[in-house]
């Protein structure tokens, strides 16, 4: 059973519901070989063992369910959502020893769709930064290369998936949190649109901006496991009641591009980018356009803002969401301290990392009093103008494409010294966030330089999930798959 | 310097946070430049624009007045630092 | 030394009488064990979200219209953010810049003529939970039951200028919450709240004073003696060539005096912004054509018209306009039998008796206003004797059911048929000569026996008034 973990997802799936691999025999091969990569990769913050093989043999004991279209299936689970009875860290001190009485609803999905879950993985702080280097519990290493980040927040889910230590995970993405780890790590990542998946049991970070997505070695296995989580949940509040389609029968159905027109932002293929990416995504175009796809040149003129505008308005949601995080009722407390005011500066200096620190710091001022016009409101005021720009953009095409990141994985360490350095590396996810709409990464080859993965983006309008896997699928058949990491 | 290390510990106490005072200009420099990269916003033109605060438009839905309860007080007292059995036990204000 | 006024503003939190709290469905039923009616969400744990009471947004309209507010058809939730450990998320889900309704008043009349409150605004927003602090050890217990109970917060224009009209106006809008069925008023368990800005200028000066702000007066007694100490103090402080500090003040009411909160006073910066994680709320015409159609007529617009179209005199009108189910009540009976003031008569009487007797509300009385009224008539017509009809309340206030039944059940029906009295006066006139020749001679004390003797012989069914005026107009 040593290569269960080269099974895709859907064909796991297969396995298990024909009976041919039993649920208790898929988990066990899992923790197998997560013991096996750990040591190298380090993806999870908790690996769920003894709980993940009680599920599976009791999924055994009355046998596949046809009804529920992932049973038996290993997961993990980014853990900045909560899974009761389990700790939910969020990558942070603070929360180091915190387990949720309360399931969040996308954990209660994969649940009800038999899927096991075999651990939480790990992330940058309260998914604040973009290498996975800002968790409280160490980095995680990307499994092509362990000197080099995975990517974050979502690292350890794309670590886990890339080194076969699950068959899918899910990540959350606020500013580019799934897709940007998901290129870096060669697999597949869907941010969806906002309001198209439950927030509740997610610890918020940016609320106008996070979303919960699936990560997956490919694109049908993604779109399984987003039919899984996405859907109308009434205790979240900006959860939209949108009809669902059957995505994974769309994908199946969309055999090439024909009539597709994807738009090619200016904006996103000049300058800064690095030779390999660029030569990796144009390839990944020709093989659009001889499927049938059109290339329609647009713009989205305020990219050069949108960083700002980002970084301003998620600092603040974030300075008010970690406001909880006071000792008081859960949580680290600092015990010395004898006095309230003590307690709470003191709880939260030593539960919160240095970069949510200066988050928080940075969102505190730019809502306080006299800072809050200039910086808040004119954000979000760009923030209208960001999303115009794609509405106009997507008059005249169907998809968006661009390249994820301007680079491929750094070597660890590499980012130190100036926070505003990290931040500029999200330029091309971060205004999908802003706008609220679906955007999904898809490995289209490793680069000629670094031979590590590239990533390349499709970008669609509100509820367009099932296109932007349809045209995903086929370009993935075009391009072939990437081979599996080597050395694992 | 936009905000001087002094105003940053000021921020800083606001938010619940010790900055440790040899830590301070650091901190306040790094916190300078991200204020700086920020000011890049008053470059665009945004007379008219109605600010976008989340992506979902309205209006915020309602909720049915029924009471439930789902949870007892063991699981939610449960993970309290400290607690009484009925309460959550805090340092007092001094 | 100038003569200065004083300019005080109030700002009432009322809870809302909804059966769960205004994010999430925990009940808010109050006197319950410490933290039993808690969840994740009003605990403020990770990855919480608020959904909003639709009834708690009902209510706050009804108040707006109620009180001659314009509602803002589209208001947003703020993050009201501070540290405290009643506040499990860190901040209060309020409004701030696009409250629920702007711009109402209320009319009030401290003793001087009626004299017209502005209402700057009404908005919605969560309770926090409460702290004990401890008086031995040195901790506080936090108890978040009441943590999310939704509040409406009412600020006034500093439109009033005495203790006594902010006692009014106090009174005025404790009237119509209550009224309106939408807050319980019950000051001593806090949910009605009262919050006091106190300044004072020179008269004519425009400017306003500096303000202190006012907390823990728990009554209206309290709110008035509060707001008279802190004005005759601040008086005293100019006098002396002090200043006013703005400052919060709290009111100890066992020493009568008001004494500026310990500790450091930071000024607060609440950094209110849009909540994330709610949208903007809508209110429809539609809701609000609805809410304004199933207003109730109000205290101040039924107190003047049993003035005038009642023509019942003031006390009883006050009497009758404190309570909405004993007015409606009233107003039942009235209909049923078209003697206001008889039936007013009665209800001070008899039944806010019984109402203060046994401590329940008329909303426990089984009798129906219509058998009320029918108690009334009955006497009032001489059908039942008065007492008769005092009983027949008392019997049927508990269990209910028909007085004309129960009179004739248990033979209460007065005999006032004069010709059957009359043939029963002369019998007892006729059976007794010595005692007529004496009452004719001057022993009017024999009246009684004559009375004594009819009522025997009809077994205590004569109409009393009756006989008396048939044996008197016999003897002559």
């Amino acid at each position: 059973m040593s290569d269960l973990h080269t099974m895709t997802l859907a064909g796991l799936r297969e396995a298990l519901a024909a009976g041919k691999i039993g649920a208790g025999e898929a988990t066990a091969a899992t923790l197998e070989r997560i013991a096996a990569v750990e040591p190298k990769v380090r993806a999870f913050v908790t690996v769920a063992g003894e709980r993940a093989l009680a599920e599976a043999r009791a999924l055994d004991a009355r046998g596949p369910d046809p009804a529920r279209p992932l049973w038996g299936v290993p997961v993990a689970v980014k853990d900045v959502i909560a899974v009761k009875g389990m700790p939910t860290t969020c990558g942070s001190r603070i929360l180091e020893h915190f387990e949720p009485c309360y399931d969040a609803f996308v954990v209660r999905r994969l649940r009800e769709a038999g899927a096991v879950i075999v651990g939480k993985t790990n992330m940058d702080e309260f998914a604040m930064g973009s290498s996975t280097e800002k968790s409280a519990f160490g980095p995680t290493a990307n499994p092509w290369d362990t000197t080099r980040v995975p990517g974050g927040s979502s690292g350890g889910s794309a670590a886990a998936v890339a080194a076969g230590q699950c068959f899918g995970a899910l990540g959350t993405d606020t500013g580019g949190s799934i897709r940007q780890p998901a290129s870096f790590c060669g697999c597949v990542g869907l941010k969806p649109t906002y309001g198209r998946v439950s927030r509740w049991g997610c610890v918020a970070y940016g609320s106008s901006l996070d979303q919960i997505g699936p990560m997956a070695r490919t694109v049908q296995d993604t779109a399984l496991l987003f039919q899984a989580i996405a859907g109308f949940d009434p205790q979240d509040s900006t959860c939209v009641d949108a009809a669902l389609p059957d995505t994974p029968a769309a994908l199946a159905a969309c055999e090439d591009l024909a009539g597709l027109r994807i738009g090619v932002p200016r904006e996103y293929w000049g300058q800064g980018l690095a030779p390999e990416v660029e030569a990796a995504c144009r390839a990944a175009l020709d093989a659009a356009a001889a499927r049938g796809a059109t290339l329609v040149p647009v713009e989205l003129p305020h990219t050069p803002y949108a960083v700002a505008a980002y970084y301003i308005i998620a600092m603040a949601e974030a300075s008010s969401n970690l406001a909880r995080f006071d000792g008081v009722r859960y949580g680290l407390r600092d015990k010395d301290a004898r006095e309230l005011l003590d307690m709470y500066v003191r709880s939260r200096s030593r539960g919160f990392g240095e970069e949510v620190q200066r988050r928080i710091m940075i969102g505190t001022y730019v809502l306080s009093a006299g800072y809050y016009d200039a910086y808040y409101r004119k954000a979000a005021q760009v923030r209208r103008l960001i999303r115009q720009d794609f509405a106009e953009a997507l008059k005249r095409c169907d998809v968006l494409c661009g390249p994820v990141s301007p680079v491929t994985a750094w070597p660890l360490g590499a980012m130190d010294a100036d926070p505003v350095q990290m931040y500029l590396m999200d330029i091309f996810t971060i205004s999908l966030n802003l706008a609220g709409l679906p955007g999904l990464s898809l490995p289209v080859g490793l680069g000629a330089d670094s031979g590590l993965p590239v990533g390349l983006q499709l970008l669609g309008p509100a509820f367009g999930e099932a296109r932007l896997l349809a045209v995903a699928g086929v370009l993935e058949r075009a391009l072939g798959p990437l081979p599996a990491p080597a050395g694992l | 310097m936009k905000v001087s290390p002094q105003e940053v510990a000021r921020i800083a106490a606001l938010a619940r946070l010790g900055i440790d005072q040899d830590r301070l200009d650091t901190f306040a420099a790094q916190f300078n430049g991200i204020l700086d990269y920020m000011d890049l916003l008053a470059q665009v033109d945004t007379e008219g624009v109605e600010p976008l605060y989340s992506p979902v438009d309205g209006p915020t839905r309602l909720r049915e007045d029924k009471a439930e309860s789902r949870h007892s007080r063991e699981e939610l007292l449960a993970s309290a630092p400290e607690t009484d059995g009925a309460h959550f036990v805090v340092p007092k204000i001094v | 030394m100038p003569v200065y006024e004083a300019v005080i503003g109030l700002e009432v939190h009322a809870q809302l009488r909804t059966e769960s709290k205004l994010f999430c469905a925990c009940s808010t039923r109050f006197g319950q064990e410490p933290n039993t009616n808690v969840c994740p969400v009003c605990a403020g744990m990770p990855g919480t979200l608020p959904v909003l009471n639709a009834r708690a947004v009902e209510y706050a309209v009804m108040m707006a219209l109620a009180v001659g507010c314009r509602v803002n058809r589209v208001n947003v939730f703020a993050r009201k953010n501070y540290f405290y450990p009643d506040l499990p998320l860190g901040y209060q889900i309020s409004q701030f810049d696009l409250p629920l309704a702007e711009g109402g008043s209320v009319t009030i009349d401290a003793g001087a003529g009626p004299k017209v409150v502005g209402i700057t605004r009404i908005h919605m927003e969560n309770d926090a939970g409460k702290s004990i602090h401890s008086q031995a050890e040195n901790v506080s217990f936090v108890d978040l039951n009441r943590a999310g109970t939704p509040l409406i917060e009412i600020v006034s224009e500093p439109d009033m200028r005495s203790p006594e009209e902010a006692e009014a106006y106090l009174r005025a809008l404790h009237s119509v919450v209550t009224w309106l069925g939408i807050c319980d008023g019950n000051m001593e368990e806090g949910s009605f709240r009262c919050d006091a800005n106190v300044s004072i200028r020179p008269v004519g000066q425009r400017e306003f004073g500096t303000r202190t702000e006012l907390k823990n007066m728990n009554s209206f007694r309290n709110v008035r003696r509060a707001i008279a100490y802190e004005i005759a103090r601040q008086e005293d402080l100019l006098a002396d060539g002090g200043a006013v500090v703005q400052q919060t003040r709290l009111f100890d009411a066992d020493k009568g005096v008001t004494h500026a909160m310990r500790g450091k006073e930071e000024a607060h910066d609440y950094r209110y912004y849009p909540d994330p994680d709610l949208l903007p709320v809508e209110i429809s015409e539609t809701m609000i054509a609805d809410l304004r159609a199933a207003l109730p007529e109000l205290p101040a617009a039924r107190r003047a018209r049993f003035e005038s179209a009642l023509g019942l005199p003031p006390e009883a009108v006050a009497a009758l306009t404190a309570d909405r189910a004993l007015s409606d009540y009233y107003e039942a009976a009235v209909a049923a039998y078209d003697e206001p003031r008889k039936v007013a008569n009665w209800m001070l009487s008899e039944m806010l008796r019984r109402l203060n007797d046994t401590g329940v509300g008329v909303a426990d009385c089984a009798l129906a206003p219509e058998g009320f009224a029918a108690i009334v008539r009955m006497v009032e017509e001489g059908a039942v004797s008065q007492k008769s009809g005092r009983d027949m309340f008392a019997a049927l206030f508990a269990g209910g059911g028909d007085p004309e039944a129960y009179a004739r059940e248990h033979g209460l029906a007065q005999v006032s048929d004069s010709a059957a009295l009359e043939a029963a006066v002369d019998a007892v006139l006729a059976a007794n000569p010595a005692e007529v020749e004496a009452y004719r001679a001057g022993k009017t004390k024999l009246m009684g026996f004559f009375v004594g003797q009819v009522m025997r012989a009809t077994k205590g069914q004569a109409n009393a008034k009756l006989l008396n005026e048939i044996i008197t107009a016999r003897l002559g």
